[in-house]
């Protein structure tokens, strides 16, 4: 009997584009006249300009980085770091203009905005389009707005924690952002208010030949609680987009903070993407991230345990097809007393996809009674694919519990057989054992997401059988 | 009577080894068939092949189910077409429940969307005759399972999907006297005129509450006697050496 193969999509639901119609488009490349002409489009204070040009002299200067997947596809002189879209911020959906609002449209924005969010932003390009957030909330003193519009309305919030999280200095590709950043989201959930809906931001990159740099900036005040949910997606084109945004989040003691991802970002994007968490006494932050799409993938989203009883808990999957070379993993530093981590990978690789678990684990001495417990579980849907576990574990006190486990299997014939003596077709067959096979992450997200995940892999996974 | 399974000169190799050497077997609906034979005399391979399990390689033969010649057909599509085999070892599905996979799976052999309610009565109902513990319905598929449950699980599944034509493949194999005796109530339950099943092995417990019209022997690739229930009775006092002999 003939194989199955999958084949790679070449369109699917997320790969429209719309013309790249844009109001400015800065020139390609990175230099100190194309920063400050980035801050003076956006018309920004004077300290954020200083950190920006803090920032370039810091990518100068830092290397790249002398591990995970080439980078030598990416160079800068080819990518435009600001695309501005032709549209302000609108606080009601009508007002977005047409083309905008049918991309978000197709993405199923509003309508999940109606249906169970409690507030909604929308970012195309370089710059958000769109923000809004439910009445109630903000008479309880929540802050959802874009980025932007932060640094002008909430200047002292903004300066307190901005880069606080995650420094200018900490890697090649953060100092990068720093210096071109541009939208994305700042939430400040007051002391004690608990937030039902979550909150939702969606990124969209539609021009070619640039970078998507937004800078996610949430504090969870004491005892408050939120779900924040990011969701990203761009069309294909031949050449490389960058995408390096920024997320730094401060949970503060006795707060919590979940923080689900679905990324399904095109095959010719290289996302170097950072995100931290820094965690405050009991604090606790949990992670949900699926990682589609992509031709190159860095992503290690960190939670610093900094106050003691604090805790986190990611659980992610990856999915890495023909040309995807998806490096993901998570980092935690125990710093506290009694502080506990939980992790817990999945990834899929076929059709010579490469999937690589990349973790840190790193326990202080002062974080006694400290448990840690990582498993990480690679499946292959051939014999051309990889699967890869490098986890770095550094343990600097006894009283610590410490488990890592990592699996890396293939789909079986029999299994294949036995579903298929059950009446589904040798795809449906796969597509069952992936979805179960993702389901710890599927069933952490709301329904919704679920759905859209299981969608995702189907996407991948359809194609003819031969 | 009407004829639903009909097996000719069936030969099948597995790897390079012939493992079926000339099978016929002509099975009509109301039926209950049963073979038995030593192990390696190629029962399994028997059911295999029925499902065209791509491990098992037709070399010569034709089968025909319901009219329709089947013999090229593949294992999704003859499942559709309503044959069900219960298997020695069935898989595990981790992520999966069972009772979702009870929904897309008799989704895909009706081709009929199932509505969730009635569909987890109705297997709430046999999962209760089966002596099933009806939690398991909803954990993940055989994960975690004992031998007893995931044998149990392929009878709910068969009542389930309520196939025309079951082959039980030693399902009775390292089940205890009580367990067989409920797989045994599941196959009656199931059981009527128009559909017909194929017990596969090597103890009678399993056939105490079936009306068996045929017992056939297997030994070295092909049926080399045909009997009642008596058969079955006198192969497991004597054992197959008689029949072994006859043959050599």
């Amino acid at each position: 009997m003939a194989k199955t193969k999958l084949e790679e999509l070449n369109t699917n639901i997320y790969d429209f584009k719309n013309a790249d119609n844009y109001d400015y488009k800065i020139k390609k490349g990175l230099s100190k006249e194309i920063v400050e002409e980035i801050s003076k489009q956006k018309n920004e204070p004077s300290w954020v300009l200083d950190i920006r040009l803090k920032a370039l002299d810091a990518y100068n200067k830092l290397t790249m980085p002398t591990w995970g997947p080439n980078l030598d596809e990416l160079n800068m002189d080819d990518i435009a770091t600001y695309v501005k879209p032709k549209a302000k911020i609108e606080s009601n959906w009508n007002d977005v203009p047409e083309d905008i609002k049918n991309t978000f449209d197709k993405l199923g924005i509003p309508k999940a905005e109606r249906e169970y969010l409690a507030g909604v932003g929308a970012q195309y390009d370089s710059e958000v389009v769109y923000h809004s957030i439910k009445d109630e909330l903000k008479k309880q003193g929540v802050i959802y707005t874009d980025f932007d519009s932060a640094i002008k309305e909430y200047p002292d919030l903004v300066k307190e924690y901005f880069t606080k999280c995650v420094p200018i200095f900490e890697h090649k590709f953060i100092a990068l952002h720093y210096a071109v950043f541009s939208g994305g989201s700042f939430v400040y959930v007051p002391k004690g208010v608990k937030l039902e809906m979550p909150l939702q931001s969606y990124f969209r990159l539609n021009s070619p030949e640039s970078g998507q740099f937004e800078h996610t900036l949430i504090i969870v005040d004491e005892g408050a609680s939120l779900h924040f949910i990011e969701g990203c997606s761009a069309p294909k084109y031949n050449k490389v987009n960058l995408h390096a945004g920024c997320v730094e989040l401060f949970v503060k003691d006795n707060a919590y903070l979940r923080y689900s991802t679905i990324e399904n970002w095109s095959k010719n994007m290289m996302n170097l993407n950072t995100k931290k968490a820094i965690l405050e006494t009991n604090a606790k932050v949990d992670w949900i991230s699926g990682s589609f799409g992509s031709h190159i993938s860095m992503l290690y989203p960190m939670s610093i345990l900094k106050g003691n009883n604090s805790s986190t808990e990611y659980t992610g999957i990856s999915f890495a097809g023909k040309n995807q070379n998806l490096d993901t993993g998570f980092k935690v530093v125990h710093i506290g007393k009694n502080t506990s981590s939980v992790v817990s990978s999945r990834s899929i690789s076929k059709n010579g996809g490469i999937a690589t678990y990349r973790s840190l684990v790193r326990i202080l001495p002062n974080a006694t009674n400290s448990k840690c417990s990582v498993s990480c579980d690679g499946l292959m849907l051939d014999d051309i694919s990889r699967s890869d576990t490098i986890p770095v574990n550094d343990v600097q006190n006894n009283q610590v519990s410490f488990s890592h486990e990592a699996k890396i299997g293939k789909i079986s014939e029999k299994s294949i057989f036995y579903l298929m003596s059950r009446g589904l077709s040798e795809e449906d067959a796969k597509a069952l054992i992936v979805r179960g096979f993702a389901s710890p992450v599927s069933k952490q997200l709301p329904i919704e997401y679920a759905v859209e995940m299981n969608r995702l892999i189907n996407l991948e996974l359809e194609g003819c059988i031969g | 009577m009407e004829e639903l399974l009909r097996i000719e000169n069936l030969q099948t190799k597995v790897l390079d080894k012939q493992i079926l050497k000339g099978l016929d077997l002509v099975i009509n609906k109301g039926e209950v068939h049963v073979i038995m034979g030593p192990n390696g005399a190629g029962k399994s391979t028997l059911a295999n092949t029925i499902l065209s399990n791509p491990e098992y390689t037709k070399i010569a033969g034709k089968i025909t189910f319901d009219g329709k010649d089947i013999t090229n057909k593949k294992t999704d599509e003859i499942a559709r077409m309503g044959i069900f085999m219960s298997f020695q070892t069935p898989e595990e599905i981790p992520g999966i429940s069972v009772f979702n996979f009870l929904k897309t799976a008799k989704n895909k052999v009706t081709g009929k969307t199932i509505y969730g309610v009635d569909f987890k009565k109705e297997i709430e109902g046999y999962a209760q005759s089966l002596d099933m513990n009806p939690q398991l319905i909803g954990r993940d598929f055989n994960v975690g399972f004992s031998g007893g449950e995931k044998k149990k699980n392929e009878i709910l599944q068969m009542l389930a999907l309520s196939p025309k034509f079951v082959i039980l493949d030693e399902t009775d194999s390292g089940l205890d006297v009580d367990a067989i005796r409920v797989v045994s109530k599941g196959i009656d339950l199931y059981k009527n005129e128009n559909n017909a099943v194929l017990v596969i092995t090597h103890s009678t417990k399993i056939l105490e509450n079936l009306k068996v019209d045929h017992v056939h022997i297997l030994i070295d690739g092909k049926i080399v006697k045909t009997g009642t229930m008596e058969l079955a009775k006198e192969i497991e006092k004597n054992g197959y050496e008689a029949y072994k002999n006859g043959k050599d």
